[in-house]
C-alpha cells in the first residue's frame, strides 16, 4: 500500500515542551496510519500522550516534529474534514439540545430553514427527539453525549476523532452508547470513513476496535500495535475477548526487571528517574489485602479489574507502585505477590508502617531527597527549592504531582514531614507525627 | 445571599512584590498627572457653575443628565473593557504589559485624578463641556477595571474543551464571540456593571458637586441639586431630592438589572440546575406576553439571522489565517520605543517640577498622609464593630434575612457622596465637625461592602461545623475563635479592600468642603489635593497627588495583598 491510500498518516510525529533549559518529550517519533473503514483505538495509561497526538490529528495542535498527512495532503489548521467528540461533552450550556447542534452547521454558513431540518433529522437518528428544547443541563450524561455525537455527525465528517467519549458516563449509560456507536458505524447510515478514539479502557478498547495502538508514557510513545479480528458483537465473556484483553494489559504492566534497572537512577544522575506513581497508600494496601487472600497469591491482572471494580488505568498504578515497592512482580499479565507482599498484607497498621518505611528508603527519588534534607541548614527545604531540583527531570507539572505524593507517603511512613502554612519540606526528628499538620490536597 | 458575595469581590491577581512594570506604571500616571498640572496652568481663574432650581419639577430633568452621564460613561467602558480585554487575553506579548498596567491602574484612587482631570479639561474646552467630559471620564475611570478584569478572566477560564469545539466546529471570530465568549462571560460582566454603577453613582454626585475656589465645577444634576438643597438649609427639597435619587436607583434596579439577571441565569456554566435562580416579575411578565413573544420572533429572529449570515461571511476563517500571518511585530516595537521615550522626557518633566516643591511642603503633605490614612483605618474600625455582629446574625438567620435583605441593599445603594452635603448640615455644629464627617463620609461609602461580605461568609459556614462547634460545646468566644472568625475571615478580607479603596477616595470631597459659602478644611492629604487646585499651586497638586496614589499603591501591595493570599490559601472553605 502507498501513503495516498490511507485516509490518514502521521510521520514522525513528536511533541516536545521546554521548560527552561530542559525539554520534556510527551510524544516521540509516531508513525501511524489509518485506512478507509478502519475504527482504531488510541489506548494508554494518563500521561502517554494520546488525548495529545487526537488534538494533532485533528489539527487544533501543530506537533514540534513531523507532519501529518491527510488524504496525502499536510495539514495545515484544523482539519475541516474531521471532528472530536469530547470526553466532557463540550456542549454549550446556554444553548438548547437544538441550538448546540445547529450552531455547528451554522458555522458551515448553511441557511436556517435546511439547518433546523437536518438537526432534527440528526437528533432523531441519535434517539433524542423530544429534547430538542432542554438544556443540556437538564439531560443526563449519556444524553449529552448523544448531543455530542448528533453535533459531530451534523459535520459529516470523513474522520470522527473521539477523546474518551464514555469515560465521564455511569457504567450503564456508556455500555448502551458504546453499542450504539457500533451499529451507527457498521450499519454505513453516515459518511464518516474512519473513527480514531482514545481510551485508557483496555476492555473497551478491545470490545469496540478493528485494531488497537497501545501507548505506553515516560516518554509517550507508541509501543505496539494490536489487530482485534473478533466479530461484533463482541461477547466479553468469551475466552478469545478475554485472551486479547489479557495480552493487552501484559504488554502495558510490563515485566519486572532486576530491581538496580526497576528503580532507576536518583534525580539530576545520568539515567531515568522513576517516577513514583499516584496511589493513595489505604488502596494499595486495599489491593495487597485482596491478593493476599488468593490461595496462590497470584493473579490474571485483567481478572482483577473485574474484582475490585476499578479501571484499567488505576489498576495498573496500583500494579506498578506493589512492584516498585517490591511487593509483587508481574510477567506476562499475572501478577505475583513476593514474601515481603504477604508480610505486608498480614502486617499490623504500625509494621506497615516499618515496612513501607524501609521501601521508600530504596527509592533513588526519597534517598536522593532525604539526602538533599539531611545536609540542609535545619534539615529543611523549602517546596520551591526541591520542585526546581525535581525540574530537570519532570515537566514542571508532573514535578508537583511527584512532590504531593513524596509527601503524602512520606508522612505515612513518618520519614518526612511538610509545613503547608510555611512551605517547607523538614525530616521528623523523633519520628513522631505532628498531629497537626494539614494534609495538602493536590493542588485543589 | 450567594449574589451579595459576588456583588463585592474585586478580583485580585496572583501574590507579586512590586516589580518593574509597577515602576513604569506609575512612572506613567506620574506623566499622566504632570500632563493635566500643565494644561492646567492655562485654565481659567473664575469658572461659573450653573443656577439650579430646587422646584420638584426640575428633578426629571436633573435625574435624565445624571443618568446619561453614567450611560455614557459606562458605554465607554464596555467597549474599552471588550478590546483591552480581549487584546490581553489573546495576545501573549500584549497581556505581559496589559494586566500588570491594569492591576495598578484598578488600585489607583481615581478621585486623586478629580481636581487634575477638571483642570486639564477646562484649559481646553469651554467650561460646561469641560465639567461634563471631565465627570464622564472620571465615573468611566471608576467602572471600568472591574469589567475589563471579569471580562479578561472570563476569556481566560473559559473550559478548554468548549475552546476546541469551537476550533474544531470551524467558529469564525463572531461567532465565538456570540456563542461563546459572550455568554461565558455573561453572569460576571452583569455583576460587575451592577458594581461598576453602583461605584459610578459615588464618584457622580461627587463629580457634580465639586467646587474649589472660584472655580465652580459643579453640573446640573441629581447631585448637585442635594447640594443646593442643603446649602439653603431646604428641608423639603432635600427629602425630594433623596426620594428622586432613591427612586432612579431602585427603577434601574427593577428595570434593567434584575430582569437582565433573571434573563443570564441561562449563561450559568454549571450543569447541574441551581437552586433560587434570581427571580424579576418584569422578566417573567416580558416572557409570558405573546404580543412580546410575536415581534421577537417577527424582527429580532430574522434580523439575527441576517446579521450572522452577513458577519460569518465578513470575518470568513480562511480571511483571517491570512491577516493573522502578516501581523508583524516592528509597528508594535516602533510604538514602544515611541511611548517608552515620550515617558522619559514626561518623567523628567515631571520630576523638575516636584523638585520645585520645598521642603516643607513635603512635609505638609506626609502629615496629610498620616492624617487620612488614620481616618481611613477609623471608618474601617467602625464599619468592622457594627457589621461583623450584625453580618452574622443576619446570615445565619434566614428569616431574618430575607426581611432585611432588601431593606439594607436600599439604604447602601444611596450613593453616599449625595448624602454629604445633608451630613454637613447637621455635623457642622458639633465640635471638630468637618473632622467627624469626613469619617462619617468615609463610614457610609464603604461600610456596606463589609456588612455584604460578612453576611455572605455566615451563611457560608457549613451547617455541620456548626453542630460541631455546639457539641463541643464550646463557650461563646470559643466559637467566635475557632468557628466564625477564621470562617469570615476571606470575605472580610475582601470586603475590606473593596472599603479601603473607596474610603480613600472619599478623602477627596470629605476633607476639604465648600458650604454655605464658607470654605472648610481639616488636615488630610485630601485637603492638600484640593487646596492646591484652589489656589492654582501645581507643584503641589502633583506632588500631593502623586503622594495619594504611591500611598495606596503600597498599602495594596504590602498589606492587603498578603492578607487576601493568607485568606485565600488558608482560611477557604471547602
Amino acid at each position: 500500500m502507498t501513503t495516498n491510500s490511507h485516509l490518514l498518516a502521521l510521520q514522525h510525529v513528536s511533541q516536545v515542551y521546554t521548560s527552561g533549559a530542559k525539554r520534556f518529550t510527551a510524544i516521540q517519533d509516531v508513525n501511524l496510519t489509518l485506512s478507509e473503514g478502519e475504527f482504531a483505538i488510541l489506548l494508554g495509561p494518563s500521561g502517554c500522550g494520546k488525548s495529545t497526538l487526537l488534538r494533532i490529528i485533528a489539527g487544533l495542535q501543530r506537533p514540534t516534529e513531523g507532519q501529518v498527512l491527510y488524504r496525502g495532503l499536510p495539514l495545515r489548521g484544523v482539519n475541516p474534514r474531521s471532528t472530536i467528540v469530547f470526553q466532557t461533552f463540550a456542549l454549550f450550556p446556554w444553548l438548547t439540545v437544538l441550538e448546540n447542534v445547529e450552531v455547528a452547521l451554522k458555522a458551515r454558513g448553511i441557511p436556517p430553514k435546511p439547518r433546523t431540518a437536518r438537526a432534527f433529522d440528526l437528533l432523531d437518528r441519535v434517539g433524542l427527539d423530544g429534547f430538542e428544547t432542554a438544556y443540556p443541563r437538564e439531560l443526563s450524561g449519556g444524553m449529552r453525549q448523544k448531543v455530542g455525537f448528533a453535533r459531530a455527525m451534523a459535520v459529516e465528517p470523513e474522520l470522527l476523532c473521539l477523546d474518551e467519549p464514555f469515560s465521564a458516563l455511569d457504567v450503564l449509560s456508556a455500555e448502551a452508547l458504546r453499542g450504539e456507536l457500533l451499529e451507527l458505524w457498521s450499519g454505513g447510515n453516515i459518511p464518516t470513513r474512519a473513527i480514531l478514539m482514545v481510551t485508557h479502557n483496555i476492555e473497551e478498547a478491545v470490545f469496540m476496535a478493528d485494531r488497537i495502538v497501545v501507548m505506553d508514557k515516560d516518554p509517550g510513545r507508541v509501543v505496539t500495535e494490536l489487530r482485534v479480528g473478533l466479530p461484533h458483537p463482541r461477547q466479553r465473556k468469551a475466552p478469545e475477548f478475554r485472551e486479547m484483553v489479557d495480552r493487552v494489559y501484559a504488554t502495558l504492566a510490563g515485566q519486572t526487571q532486576p530491581e538496580h534497572v526497576e528503580l532507576g537512577t536518583a534525580p539530576g544522575e545520568p539515567g531515568r528517574t522513576r517516577a513514583l506513581p499516584h496511589i493513595a497508600i489505604n488502596d494499595l494496601a486495599g489491593f495487597l489485602e485482596h491478593l493476599a487472600e488468593r490461595p496462590t497469591h497470584r493473579a490474571d491482572i485483567y481478572r482483577l479489574a473485574e474484582e475490585l471494580h476499578v479501571d484499567s488505568d488505576h489498576l495498573l498504578r496500583l500494579t506498578e507502585a506493589a512492584e516498585l515497592l517490591g511487593f509483587a512482580t508481574i510477567a506476562r499479565g499475572d501478577i505475583t505477590m513476593t514474601p515481603l507482599g504477604e508480610t505486608f498484607a498480614e502486617a499490623s497498621i504500625l509494621a506497615r508502617k516499618e515496612i513501607f518505611a524501609s521501601r521508600i528508603r530504596q527509592l533513588p527519588i526519597f534517598k536522593w531527597l532525604l539526602a538533599m534534607l539531611q545536609a540542609a541548614h535545619r534539615h529543611q527545604l523549602e517546596w520551591d527549592v526541591v520542585q526546581t531540583a525535581l525540574e530537570l527531570e519532570f515537566p514542571p507539572e508532573e514535578a508537583q504531582r511527584q512532590l504531593e505524593t513524596a509527601i503524602n507517603w512520606g508522612r505515612y511512613t513518618e520519614l518526612l514531614a511538610y509545613d503547608d502554612s510555611g512551605q517547607v519540606f523538614y525530616l521528623e526528628p523523633g519520628g513522631v507525627s505532628s498531629p497537626g499538620s494539614a494534609i495538602r490536597q493536590n493542588g485543589r | 445571599m450567594k449574589q451579595s458575595s459576588r456583588l463585592f469581590k474585586i478580583e485580585q491577581p496572583a501574590h507579586r512584590p512590586i516589580n518593574w512594570g509597577d515602576i513604569v506604571v506609575l512612572v506613567g500616571v506620574a506623566v499622566f498627572v504632570y500632563a493635566g498640572v500643565r494644561l492646567a496652568l492655562d485654565a481659567p481663574v473664575v469658572i461659573k457653575g450653573p443656577t439650579i432650581s430646587l422646584s420638584p419639577g426640575a428633578l426629571p430633568w436633573y435625574a435624565s443628565l445624571s443618568i446619561g452621564r453614567m450611560v455614557a460613561a459606562y458605554a465607554l467602558a464596555m467597549l474599552f473593557t471588550l478590546v483591552y480585554g480581549s487584546l490581553a487575553a489573546n495576545n501573549r506579548r500584549a497581556e505581559k504589559i496589559l494586566i500588570p498596567l491594569l492591576d495598578v491602574l484598578q488600585g489607583i484612587p481615581i478621585f486623586s485624578f478629580l481636581p487634575v482631570v477638571l483642570l486639564g479639561f477646562s484649559a481646553i474646552l469651554p467650561g460646561k463641556m469641560a465639567a461634563e467630559l471631565a465627570s464622564i471620564v472620571l465615573i468611566f475611570t471608576s467602572q471600568v477595571w472591574n469589567l475589563t478584569f471579569a471580562w479578561y478572566q472570563s476569556l481566560t477560564t473559559i473550559p478548554g474543551e468548549l475552546r476546541e469545539a469551537s476550533a474544531v466546529f470551524r467558529f469564525n471570530t463572531w461567532l465565538r464571540f456570540k456563542t461563546l465568549e459572550l455568554p461565558f462571560a455573561a453572569i460576571s460582566l452583569i455583576w460587575n456593571s451592577m458594581m461598576s454603577w453602583a461605584g459610578g453613582w459615588f464618584f457622580l454626585m461627587a463629580a457634580e458637586t465639586f467646587t474649589v475656589g472660584h472655580r465652580d465645577f459643579r453640573l446640573p444634576g441629581l447631585g448637585a441639586y442635594l447640594q443646593e438643597a442643603a446649602n439653603q438649609g431646604n428641608l423639603q427639597a432635600i427629602a425630594w431630592g433623596i426620594g428622586a435619587l432613591v427612586l432612579v436607583i431602585i427603577i434601574l434596579d427593577q428595570l434593567v438589572w434584575r430582569p437582565l439577571l433573571a434573563w443570564a441565569d441561562r449563561f450559568k456554566i454549571e450543569m447541574a440546575g441551581g437552586e433560587n435562580p434570581p427571580a424579576s416579575w418584569l422578566y417573567d411578565a416580558l416572557r409570558s406576553s405573546r404580543l412580546i413573544d410575536w415581534l421577537i420572533q417577527a424582527t429580532w429572529h430574522p434580523a439575527r439571522e441576517r446579521l450572522d449570515a452577513w458577519l460569518l461571511r465578513r470575518f470568513s476563517l480562511t480571511g483571517e489565517t491570512a491577516r493573522a500571518k502578516t501581523i508583524r511585530p516592528w509597528p508594535l516595537y516602533l510604538v514602544g520605543t515611541v511611548g517608552g521615550l515620550g515617558l522619559l522626557y514626561g518623567a523628567f518633566r515631571a520630576g523638575q517640577m516636584l523638585l520645585a516643591v520645598p521642603l516643607i511642603q513635603w512635609g505638609a503633605i506626609g502629615i496629610g498622609v498620616m492624617a487620612t490614612l488614620l481616618r481611613v483605618l477609623a471608618a474601617l474600625v467602625i464599619a468592622l464593630v457594627w457589621t461583623v455582629p450584625l453580618g452574622v446574625v443576619i446570615g445565619s438567620n434566614p428569616r431574618l434575612a430575607a426581611w432585611l435583605q432588601p431593606v439594607v441593599q436600599i439604604t447602601a445603594s444611596v450613593p453616599a457622596t449625595a448624602l454629604f452635603p445633608i451630613v454637613l448640615l447637621v455635623m457642622l455644629a458639633l465640635p471638630g465637625g468637618l473632622n467627624l464627617s469626613a469619617v462619617l463620609l468615609m463610614l457610609m461609602g464603604t461600610q456596606w461592602y463589609l456588612l455584604f461580605n460578612v453576611i455572605a461568609g455566615a451563611t457560608a459556614i457549613p451547617r455541620d461545623l456548626k453542630y460541631t462547634a455546639a457539641l463541643l460545646q464550646l463557650s461563646r468566644w470559643q466559637r467566635w475563635r475557632t468557628l466564625i472568625l477564621p470562617a469570615l475571615f476571606p470575605y472580610i478580607i475582601t470586603g475590606a479592600i473593596t472599603a479601603s479603596g473607596g474610603a480613600w477616595n472619599a478623602s477627596i470631597v470629605a476633607e476639604h468642603t465648600e458650604f454655605g459659602g464658607r470654605t472648610m478644611a481639616t488636615i488630610g492629604i485630601g485637603a492638600s489635593i484640593a487646596q492646591a487646585t484652589a489656589r492654582g499651586d501645581y507643584p503641589l497638586l502633583l506632588a500631593a497627588t502623586l503622594s495619594m496614589i504611591i500611598t495606596v499603591v503600597a498599602i495594596n501591595r504590602l498589606v492587603w495583598r498578603r492578607l487576601y493570599r493568607l485568606a485565600e490559601e488558608k482560611y477557604r472553605m471547602e
